[in-house]
């Protein structure tokens, strides 16, 4: 027992058990439970009833079998590569896409710490950056996908795919600062922490949307166009170009973009719950237990942890919704709009905020100094 | 300790091993993506180095935004295979060399010097950038010291994009395009 102990409070293996359990328990999981949940809830939006039909025996669990199904249909499939296919980026190229996705997880925090141990797997210092760092390399899953299967619709679809993530990201950035401004900070457990600070004597939290409200609109609106998802899914625009950068895909590597899409998905609603909604916090919950207007009800520590999971991963789950209810409501923007409304509209709203977001803070400071 | 070294050297390899392939592949975009994983493993050495800041910006501009632009340029331009044999020498390839060469020996000669090994001090040193963070040292230096040439830097970057501008627009008026 004491041995298991001692291996058990050795940092890298810690690092090692969570990055288990996130990834894979959590993410991993949630990114496949997506993929049918998107088709049921896109056939609710069309008043039908969605995949139903795989069973085993007369169960079929209302479709739930299709994750099943779907998987061992695509291991099964033939894995072609086109002729004229530069082989080994064909190879590779999926697996770009995959790593952002998996990677921002590093520094998500699912609760507040209990005395040495966190619930994340680094608190690292740069925080946020790392997020813009590894969400930058995500471009190329996209581009050496469409360049590699010679093919003019990938080839296209990679050009868009290009062109949209690159602004993009620019747009991504710029919306943060006002956050970095607000709180000082790009480490994640600061953030987070600040979100659990109140107005009026405890009684607004201060969330990132309540301090941040257009950084919010536009961080999410970048996200959306960084993850490819409608409105902002030209690059694979099916009715033009059939399905862009991973059109000559098959089998198991096609299957690899596919969890690539719905990880990301996971990913930025994980994000926007950390950023702009208290990540883990549940208003007026605090390590003690509830505080309310001098009103306290004082919980054991073990519960306020895993009411705080429990608040994380139900409100990442309402963003997963967010993003995939969205798809089903706002038809694809044409190529020269998705460029006219980064370049036109969120380029001088994010450049506003930051200005804005200056003033404030110095009025405040220069207020509070008397 | 032990750890560190062994993660400098493994990073240290195959940053040099990267640089390498660059030269060495025939395909552009095999050189490209290879001065991209060249990239990365640096910024991994500069972890190590404590500048966890400069390891975040060299991923995001470098390998994220500048060499997705050169892998554009390289698909747009429809770069195949070079089929050029190998090296031949001419008298600039051999001027480069001596540069090189001479650029090397400067360095070593830096690296060696006593002013070198004293290491990091003050606010470069491990113990501060750990309490403070990287990210707030970076941002107080250049906002004190060194405020001057970070304005005129933005200064400079905002010509280069006017400059960009003005050569696309006048390209648009010469084809007859709306101007």
């Amino acid at each position: 027992m004491d041995a298991i102990l001692e291996i058990l409070v050795n940092p890298a293996v810690q690092a090692i058990l969570k990055i288990a359990v996130i990834v894979m328990g959590f993410v991993m999981l949630t990114g496949t439970v997506l993929t049918l949940m998107e088709r049921k809830w896109m056939s609710a939006v069309q008043d039908r009833l969605g995949p139903n039909r795989a069973n085993v025996g007369r169960f079929t669990g209302h479709g739930i079998l299709h994750i099943a199904a779907d998987g061992l249909k695509s291991i099964f499939k033939e894995d072609t590569i086109p002729e004229g296919a530069d082989r080994v980026i064909f190879t590779i190229a999926p697996f770009f896409a995959l790593f952002a996705s998996i990677v921002i997880w590093a520094i998500i925090p699912f609760a507040a710490p209990i005395g040495g141990f966190t619930f994340q797997i680094t608190d690292v210092d740069i925080g946020i950056l790392l997020v813009l760092a590894v969400t930058s390399m995500g471009v190329y899953g996209a581009v050496l996908a469409g360049w590699c299967s010679n093919n003019k619709f990938a080839m296209l679809g990679a050009t868009r795919a290009t062109a949209q993530m690159l602004s993009y990201e620019i747009f991504l950035g710029l919306s943060l600062v006002g956050v970095f401004m607000v709180n000082g900070s790009v480490t994640v457990s600061t953030l987070v922490e600040n979100q659990n600070t109140y107005w009026f004597d405890g009684l607004i939290p201060k969330w990132g949307v309540f301090t941040q409200p257009l950084a919010f609109v536009l961080f999410f609106t970048a996200m959306l166009a960084e993850m490819k998802r409608l409105p902002f899914d030209a690059p694979e625009g099916e009715s033009e170009i059939i399905a862009g950068y991973f059109l000559e895909y098959s089998g198991m590597r096609w299957s690899t973009f596919m969890l690539a899409e719905y990880l990301a998905i996971v990913g930025t609603a994980g994000l926007t719950v950390t950023l702009f909604f208290g990540g883990y916090h549940i208003p007026w919950l605090f390590a003690d237990g509830f505080h309310l207007f001098g009103w306290i009800l004082e919980l054991p520590v073990w519960l306020v942890a895993l009411l705080q999971i429990g608040a994380f991963i139900t409100k990442t789950i309402f963003f997963c919704w967010l993003v995939i209810i969205l798809r089903w409501t706002i038809p694809r923007f044409r190529f020269d709009q998705i460029m006219e409304l980064g370049w036109k509209k969120m380029l001088p709203l994010a450049l506003a905020n930051v200005m804005v977001t200056a003033l404030v803070l110095l009025a405040i400071d220069h207020w509070q100094a008397g | 300790m032990e750890m560190q070294l062994i993660f400098f050297y493994v990073f240290a390899v195959l940053s040099v091993g990267g640089a390498l392939s660059v030269l060495l592949f025939r395909s552009p975009v095999y050189c490209a993506m290879a001065l991209v994983g060249t990239f990365g493993f640096l910024s991994a050495i500069f972890i190590l180095l404590n500048s966890e800041f400069v390891a975040a910006i060299q991923l995001l501009i470098y390998a994220g935004a500048i060499m997705v632009l050169f892998l554009f340029v390289i698909m747009l331009l429809n770069l195949r295979t070079d089929k050029s044999p190998g090296l031949t020498w001419s008298l600039p390839k051999l001027l480069g060399v001596a540069v090189s060469i001479g650029i090397l020996s400067q360095m070593i000669g830096v690296i060696n010097s006593p002013a070198a090994k004293i290491g990091p001090k003050d606010i470069f040193s491990p113990q501060y950038l750990d309490e403070k963070g990287s990210v707030k040292v970076i941002g107080e230096i250049l906002f004190t010291d060194y405020v001057l040439p970070f304005e005129i830097i933005s200064v400079l970057l905002m010509v280069a994009v006017i400059g960009a501008v003005i050569i696309a627009k006048r390209h648009d008026t010469d084809s007859g395009g709306e101007g």
